[in-house]
């Protein structure tokens, strides 16, 4: 298939106290202005609008952004999988004529609005597997993500030897990139493995530190073809491939055969294998960080190391600015904001256009962005400058 | 018995049956009547063999833990007295996962592999959970 470019980026403000004080809507919106400015494009233009699951309508965001020639709307169902996810969609519409600029938005208020903690409970239907939820979790207290994840974490730590303190590495590495961020949230607030370590237990093995920030902000990006993007305003960055992958049975976390095969198991050798490179070919990733062994998981299942061995690869620093494979380079959605994964989308645009200053990976070529959502469905994009 | 506020399964479908069971002090799963392979949670079908044919087929009751989580600080209102509270996940002989508990181990004794048997624990006058205890013998 013919290659489809990201050409547009765009974030509002990342905040938690007082809040934003911007609807969920308008924060999104906010943020898809400033990506189709960025292209160089007219709302008019936009035809095409893939909203994040649960948070808003495509028909509200054409109605309030001037998107009058809308002729695809669709939302991929994955949680914060959906972005990387969208990509792939979005490729396939710019590059079959079904669609010519496709709109991504996301954003949420997700620190003075309603918190992620809460949602489940209130709303079973917001994941997959709502009602098994309701019935057979929620009656033990097994009421929200970090708990749902921790037990994998456990069993990690148990057939493999995994331990805290690489957890903690993960946390740190996501913390010190931060420290290059001005719009990190915990930008200025460095963290030593100690101050890690004694964070209290939320769901253990995830202490405090292990789990992602709750925040308000709102990103979007744009796509189009190849073609298209040449008579654009920014340097477009390209979307060798992309895939998205279920785990089996995605609705149940408990009742896996393998409980570490997920979405990303599928995802990533499929993305790997259009596109014609492999994991050695990559220069750096933005791997959805909603709590530190996702992170370590992910690196796994993508193929950076075999399964087991995520452990001693996030140590000595190779997931760090500088080390062999800098993983979230914004800080994440531990250090940064949690923006559900459309930032990690904008940081490797950034990457890929070669504009960060110091927190730029040398000669960046090649990125991964992947996508982790709802009990462990995966989507994984290639970008390449 | 004060108010109970902890959320309750609805007593819907095939949940109605298997907290029904629960309730008289049986631990039930479904079982495939074509390849006879058990499942949980409830379906419609049996995914393996694709047969409709299927039994509420009563379990041994015993197991071991496959993994756990510590809930330090709860998440979910009804649990904030609770935590520290332990989650289990129970592997069944049968080969199916239960989430659940075990009541009588403490969150720093638990450890993966621990032999384990099903209790119930009557919460309403509805609803009775099935929770785990450490296994006699």
């Amino acid at each position: 298939m013919a290659e489809a470019c990201i050409v547009g980026i765009g974030e509002t403000d990342y905040c938690r106290k007082p809040g934003s004080g911007l609807s969920q809507l308008a924060l999104q919106l906010q943020a898809s202005s400033r990506a189709i400015a960025e292209a160089g494009l007219k709302a008019s233009e936009i035809d095409g609008i893939m909203p994040f699951p649960n948070l808003g309508r495509a028909e509200e965001f054409a109605a309030n952004l001037g998107c009058e020639n809308l002729r695809y709307a669709a939302t991929i169902h994955m949680g914060g999988a959906a972005p990387a996810a969208s990509l792939q969609a979005a490729a396939m519409a710019v590059n079959t004529g079904m669609a010519n600029y496709v709109l991504l938005p996301a954003g949420w208020n997700g620190f003075s609005g309603a918190r992620v903690r809460q949602t489940v409970a209130q709303d079973v239907s917001s994941i997959p597997g709502g009602a098994i939820a309701r019935d057979y979790y929620l009656p033990f207290g097994f009421t929200a993500p970090p708990q749902w994840y921790s037990v994998l974490a456990r069993r990690h730590m148990h057939e493999f030897g995994t331990r805290s303190e690489q957890l903690g590495a993960i946390a740190l590495a996501m913390r010190k990139h931060a420290q290059l961020n001005p719009k990190a949230l915990m930008n200025g607030k460095p963290m030593t493995l100690d101050d890690y370590m004694a964070s209290p237990m939320l769901a253990d093995p995830y202490r405090f530190f292990d789990c992602c920030l709750e925040t308000d902000g709102g990103a979007a990006v744009v796509v189009t073809s190849a073609e298209r993007a040449r008579d654009l305003a920014t340097r477009p960055v390209r979307i060798l491939a992309a895939a998205c992958g279920q785990p089996y049975p995605a609705d149940e976390i408990t009742n896996r055969r393998d409980i570490f095969k997920t979405g990303l198991t599928i995802a990533a050798p499929e993305a790997f294998g259009q596109a014609g490179i492999t994991p050695a070919d990559v220069d750096f990733a933005m791997i959805y960080d909603c709590f530190t062994f996702e992170v370590l998981q992910q690196l796994e299942e993508v193929g950076f190391c075999k399964r087991g061995e995520g452990g001693p690869f996030v140590e000595g620093g190779r997931i760090e600015l500088g080390g062999e494979l800098p993983v979230n380079t914004h800080g994440g959605l531990l250090s940064e904001a949690h923006v559900l994964g459309m930032s990690h989308i904008v940081e490797a645009v950034r990457q890929l256009r070669g504009d960060l200053g110091e927190r730029q990976v040398k000669d960046a070529q090649v990125g991964v962005v992947t996508g982790w959502g709802d009990f462990g469905d995966g989507s994984l994009a290639l970008l390449a400058r | 018995m004060s108010e109970y506020t902890r959320p309750l399964p609805v007593l819907e479908g095939h949940s109605a049956d298997f907290y029904g069971f629960c309730k008289a002090g049986e631990l039930r799963f479904q079982r495939c009547g074509g390849c006879q392979a058990w499942r949980h949670v409830p379906r419609e079908l049996c995914a393996e063999c694709g047969s409709w044919d299927w039994e509420w087929e009563r379990s041994s009751g015993k197991g071991e833990l496959f993994t756990f989580t510590v809930v330090g600080r709860a998440l979910h209102p009804a649990f904030a007295e609770a935590a520290p509270y332990a989650v289990s996940v129970v592997e069944m002989e049968e080969g199916v996962r239960l989430l659940s508990r075990v009541a009588d181990v403490s969150p720093e004794e638990l450890e993966i592999g621990m032999r384990v048997e099903v209790d119930f624990e009557a919460v309403t006058d509805e609803i009775s959970l099935p929770i785990f205890r450490r296994a006699s013998g």
